[in-house]
This record gives C-alpha cells, structure tokens and sequence, in this order.
C-alpha cells in the first residue's frame, strides 16, 4: 500500500479545484515558474546540447541499471555506509522504521523527499510514536496543514501568505496575538527559528536523492533553503531514500544533469546547495551523522523497464512539465488526486498505482505539446499519455458515454464516404442555422462547454472539402 | 528471495539480459573508469583573469558578495571589514586548516574560535577547495580543516578561495576532488554553494536566509 489516491475522483477533484477561488488565486503564483525557465535557457548556448546529454545519460544508464546499481552498492559499502532495498512502499516504510527504533529515535527530521510522500513514510513514523519534521518550508507548512504536496517542487504552492499565518498561529502555541506575521519574510523568520530547534534536536535525518552516483557511492541533493543538509549533517545517522532509477554514471555525468536540473525547475543556473554525501563521517572529521544508510525503493519501477513507459524513467523531477501545463496550471497540484501531479504524474501514476486507479489522469491533457517542449530529458509525455488512453480504452476501464462517442465517430472515420457526406451536412446545417452572430453561445447537449466560450459557426463547407477543392490531390 | 535479488532479478527480466554478458560489464567499467565530459559550457572558461572575472559576476547574480584581497595575509582584514560594516558581532567560528591558521588574525579585533557549530555561532570562516567560474559556485569539503556545520548554522559564512583555484567549471573542481581523494573516492561531504540560502516557498516571494547563512561574502585572495 503506497500513499493513498483519490485519483479515481479526479473528475470531482477538477470541478471543486476550478470553482475553489481561494485555490485559484493562489496558482496565480505558479506561472512564474515558464518565463523564469526560458530566460535560463536563453543564457546558456548550450542548453539544448546539454539536454540531449542528458537524455543520453539516462538512456545508458537504464539500459545498464542492474550493473550501475552494483557498483554504487560496492561504493557505500566501502565507504562505511549500508544500502537497503526495498520492493515496495510497506517494505521501505518497515526497513526505516526499523532503523529508527534501533537507534532510539524519537523525532526525525525530513529533508524533502517526493519518493517519502510515495510510501506514506511520515504517517508510519508518527504511528510508530517518532515525530517527523518536514524541513523545506513548503513541505513544513503543507505538513501542518494536513495536505500534501501540490507540486513537485513547490509543494505549498497552492497556500497563500494569509494561510500560512493562521497554520503558523495554530501550531506555534507561545506566538504572541500581537506579532506580525503579515508578509513572507516575518513568516520565513518564524518558520527558521522553529525549525532550527527541531534541527539540532533531531535524532534521525531523512533525506531524498536527486541522484546516486555508482563512481563513488555518493547521494546528492539539491535545495535552495539549506534544510536538507541541516537534516543530513546534525543528527546521529542520514538515511538517505531513493527510486532504483536515480542512479547514474560518474560525478560528471550527474553535473550534465544537475545543469539542465535548476534551469528546467526555478530558472536557476545553479541550486544554492548542491551536496555529495558519501558514507558516515569519517574518523578525524568533528561533524556529520555517525550512521549512513540508503534504502532502494523499486515499487514498480523495475517492471516499466524494457517497456512502453521506460522512458518515464529518465525524469528527474524538475516540475518543468507542470509548470507549462494549461490543466495543472487551471486545476493545480491535489486534483490529480495521489502524489505526482501534472503530465510527469499523469503518465507514472497509472504506471504505479495501476491503470484501474490511475487510468483517468492521461485523460488530463489538450495534447498541446508544451510539456515535451520544455522537458529537460526529452521524455515524450503527450505519446505517452495516449498511450494510457488506448489501454484504458482497451480494458473498457473509460467511462461508457466515452465510449458510446468514441465508437460512433469510429463508425463513421471507418466508412470515408460516408463521413466526407456526413460532416459536410452538418458543416452546412451548422453554417446555415448560425448564420445571424456566426458563432453559437448554446448548443444542446454541450452547455458544460459553451458555458464558457462560444461555439463558431463553421463555414460552408469542411476543411477536407475546401482542401480537395484547393488542391486537388487529395483522395 | 531477498528483496535485493528480487529488484536486481526483475531489472534483468524488464532488460532481457542476465548480467553477466561481458560486453556491458565492459562498458559500465569503462564509462566509470574514463568518466567522460560530456557538454561542458564555454560561460566559464578563460585564462585566469577571465575565469576570476565570471566567477565574481555569476557569485554577484546568485546574491553573494565578492571582494579580492592581494594576498591571503589580507584576508582577516578583510574579514573584519565585513562584519564591521554588517554590523556583526566580531566573533568567528572556523576549523583547523592551516593555510587558515597561518593568517595574522591577530591584527584584527577579531574574537576567533575553533572547531564545528553547534548553532550559536553569528560568523564562520571556511576555505574552500575551489571556486567554480561556471555558475559562481564554492566547493566546500568537509573535514577537520572546514567542518561542514560551519557552511549552514551561522548566520554570515565567509568563504575564502585562493586565485589559483578558481577553475572553468565543474568538470575541473571534480578533478582537483581527484587530485585528493583519488579516483572513486570523495570527502564525506562535498558542499557546491552557489549564493546564500533562500526560499520562495510562500507565494514565490524570494528571500533570503532560509535555513542556512543569511549572507555569503567570498574573499578572492591572490
């Protein structure tokens, strides 16, 4: 059992976030992330080069994972460290609970982890009576709210200052009512002094991995705030949890990655802290975790290689596909209902959860390209996503009234004459009946759709008609 | 079945290979032992002049500041000057690295101590092992000489970096990385700072001092 989906609600998870006004002036913030993205690419001649190095790194890499994940395992061994595998999210959640215990912890600090949203990793902790610290302000305050990440890399994205003042007042007994918490640096300011506390307090640091690096058994992460590393360095031991698929090469190729990394995400050259962890500290050294420990989660991912969605596989987590998505952007983070939202979560939700479950997700998409465009790896996302529908279809998992429409087009796209005759009467009877505005603000049947925008009228004739009649080629 | 076998015998049933073929094993050993380059941006590369000259301007973009001192002798006087004019307390915090320690501190009003933080220290001074023209970038290392506690819990981290270990990119700092810990190895932790610590996690507002030093003052010494 992996985080819990409302995915199969995703229809009512749209219609609530569209009329959710609040929500709405919220993902205002959101669509900062593309111009912010382009003006990083624009300034580095390279980018596109660099793009295709790393769609290569990661092609090679998964066509070698059984050998790369071999010589990163000999590399923590020896360098003191222990490596854990992990089928699923139960079997991750047991070995760190496991871990925990064993060192007695009582409370754990999180560096962000997309990977511990997958596996419910902080309920498990709290269960377990260990109190689990998100650090990433973003993550800490979705934590107190009882939410969870909306976006990959801006997990709080949804949330607005006004919000973050009244969870702040709520789970911050000893604040004064008179302390103003009105802007972000007043709210920064608590959240800092908060945290710090529970950094140096922390018995067990969990972080993620944006990569592992089988040259020298490294885990590196990647943050703005510093949390991550304050998670890492000061408690007794770091665990670190990562997917199968993290692993690359060398440190060079994860600075090919690392490259197109903070300019796909934030529009950064580079991330404030990019840290190599290798092993538990070292005998002279007068700081760092005594223990060091990672758990390789596979939970589906070894099962999509070799396959339709392999290529999924080279994400590496950017949020650039969601942030130039129309529907993320109109319906934001939760309505995708499990924890990848947006066209990456769109094709790895079904992927992982299953079709039955996640099915509707590549439903999600105008097809319009944008996230393929601007992916770091060049994942085909929109192929992929009508991937999904195709097998969807197949399994008849689709909705019937889906079904019903797609069947009768099928009729007629299957039978040309038939269709040309078709489609030409209807573009006459439409163009005829709206002859007075030329566009239609109702039609029967379609109000959801022209409740919103108006109908144009169509011409005379279809567009294959005025073609052949243009051309003449056409058969 | 243990779950290690599981995965790995999974893996090679998705990739139809058993893991023994001679010809990846190959390849996964060579594509390690050569650790090629790949693209390498030309934004960094240049003579020294050139390469101090980027790495200055892109250290300035990432919100860090940057002063060159003629000699490292200078840099304690250099060091005091910030925090004077940060109106900081004249205290510092730092490791046990020589080249460190050989500098005329005492002709500073400088209050210095020695060894981690344990989160009270206002001001800390590390010496890095390169500077990264690329991106404005420090490669910190950790150790008895730069405990890495001093690059996140102060509020004020000062960095020095010698002129001549400033290099092009991050292909260049990896082989001085080398140069030390030999081929396959690394310090327990290699830290790539790039500006100070910042968050834009509430309605995109980006600040500054998030969890790590409100203020990065690099000191470039000849």
């Amino acid at each position: 059992m992996t985080a819990v989906a409302t995915t199969p609600h995703f229809k009512e998870n749209v219609h609530d976030a569209l009329t959710d006004a609040r929500l709405q002036g919220a993902l205002v913030h959101a669509r900062n992330f593309t111009g912010r993205r382009a003006a990083a690419a624009a300034r580095l001649p390279e980018f596109e080069a660099l793009r295709d190095s790393a769609r290569a790194i990661k092609d090679h890499t998964l066509a070698h994972l059984d050998l790369y994940l071999e010589a990163y395992e000999l590399k923590v061994t020896e360098s003191g460290g222990h490596v854990h595998y992990a089928e699923d999210a139960e079997a991750a959640r047991t070995i760190i609970l496991d871990l925990c215990r064993g060192l007695g912890a009582r409370s754990v600090t999180k560096g962000k982890s997309m990977i511990s949203e997958e596996i419910g990793l902080n309920q498990a902790l709290e269960a377990a009576g260990i109190e689990a610290v998100e650090t990433d302000l973003g993550e800490y305050i979705i934590q107190l709210r009882g939410e969870t990440p909306s976006h990959i890399i801006a997990p709080a994205i949804h949330v607005s200052k006004r919000d973050v003042e009244q969870d702040f007042r709520k789970a911050h007994r000893d604040l004064p009512p008179d302390r103003d918490l009105s802007e972000p640096e007043q709210l920064l300011a608590e959240a800092r002094a908060v945290l710090r506390a529970k950094f140096l307090a922390a018995d067990v640091g969990i972080t993620g991995a944006n990569f592992l690096v089988a040259e020298t058994g490294t885990s590196v992460i990647v943050t703005n705030e510093g949390n991550g590393d304050l998670t890492q360095i000061l408690p007794r031991a770091h665990i670190v949890i990562a997917s199968i698929e993290k692993v690359v090469p060398t440190l060079e190729d994860a600075a090919q990655l690392l490259r197109v990394l903070a300019r796909s995400a934030t529009g950064q050259d580079a991330s404030v802290y990019t840290t190599f962890s290798t092993g538990p500290r070292r005998p002279d050294d007068p700081d760092g975790p005594a223990e060091y420990h990672v758990v390789i989660l596979d939970n589906g991912r070894s099962s999509m290689l070799g396959g339709a969605f392999e290529d999924m596989l080279r994400c590496i987590r950017c949020g650039a596909c969601m942030n130039h998505c129309p529907v993320y952007q109109a319906v934001g983070g939760h309505a995708y209902g499990w924890v990848y939202p947006g066209p990456m979560g769109a094709v790895l939700t079904p992927s992982l959860i299953g079709v039955a479950e996640g099915g509707q997700l590549p439903n999600a998409s105008t097809f319009c390209g944008r996230c393929e465009e601007v992916c770091p790896v060049r994942i085909p996302l929109p192929n992929m996503m009508r991937h999904w529908r195709e097998r969807e279809f197949e399994r008849a998992l689709s909705p019937a009234t889906v079904r019903a429409g797609l069947g009768l087009w099928a009729f007629f796209a299957r039978r040309p004459t038939l269709y040309r005759f078709a489609t030409d009467l209807v573009a006459r009877a439409l163009h005829l009946a709206g002859r007075g505005k030329g566009r239609f603000a109702s039609i029967p049947l379609a109000g959801g759709w022209t409740r919103y925008r108006d109908l144009a009228a169509p011409e005379r004739t279809t567009f294959q008609s005025q073609w052949r009649a243009k051309s003449g080629a056409v058969k | 079945m243990n779950a290690r076998d599981a995965i790995f015998a999974n893996i090679r049933r998705s990739l139809g290979v058993t893991g023994a073929e001679a010809t990846r094993r190959f390849e996964v050993e060579r594509r390690i032992a050569e650790a090629p380059a790949g693209v390498v941006p030309k934004r960094g590369q240049g003579d020294l002049p050139a390469r101090i000259a980027t790495f200055k301007a892109e250290a300035e973009r990432s919100q860090a500041s940057v002063a060159e001192v003629d000699s490292l002798a200078d840099a304690p006087a250099e060091v005091a000057r910030f925090l004077r004019d940060s109106n900081g307390p004249a205290t510092v915090r730092m490791g046990a690295d020589p080249r460190l320690d050989a500098l005329p501190w005492g002709e500073t009003a400088l209050e210095i101590s020695s060894g981690p933080s344990d989160g009270h220290d206002v001001n800390a001074v590390s010496m890095a092992l390169a500077g990264i023209a690329e991106t404005g970038t420090l490669a910190l290392v950790s150790g008895a000489d730069n405990p890495t506690t001093l690059n996140f819990l102060p509020d004020n981290h000062i960095v020095v970096v010698r002129r001549e270990d400033i290099v092009a990119d991050y292909e260049s700092a990896f082989a001085r990385l080398r140069s030390v810990y030999g081929k396959g190895g690394a310090p327990r932790t290699l830290n790539l700072v790039t500006g100070p610590s910042r968050s834009a996690d509430i309605e995109q507002t980006l600040l500054l001092g998030a969890h790590g030093p409100r203020r990065l003052h690099i000191v470039v010494a000849g």
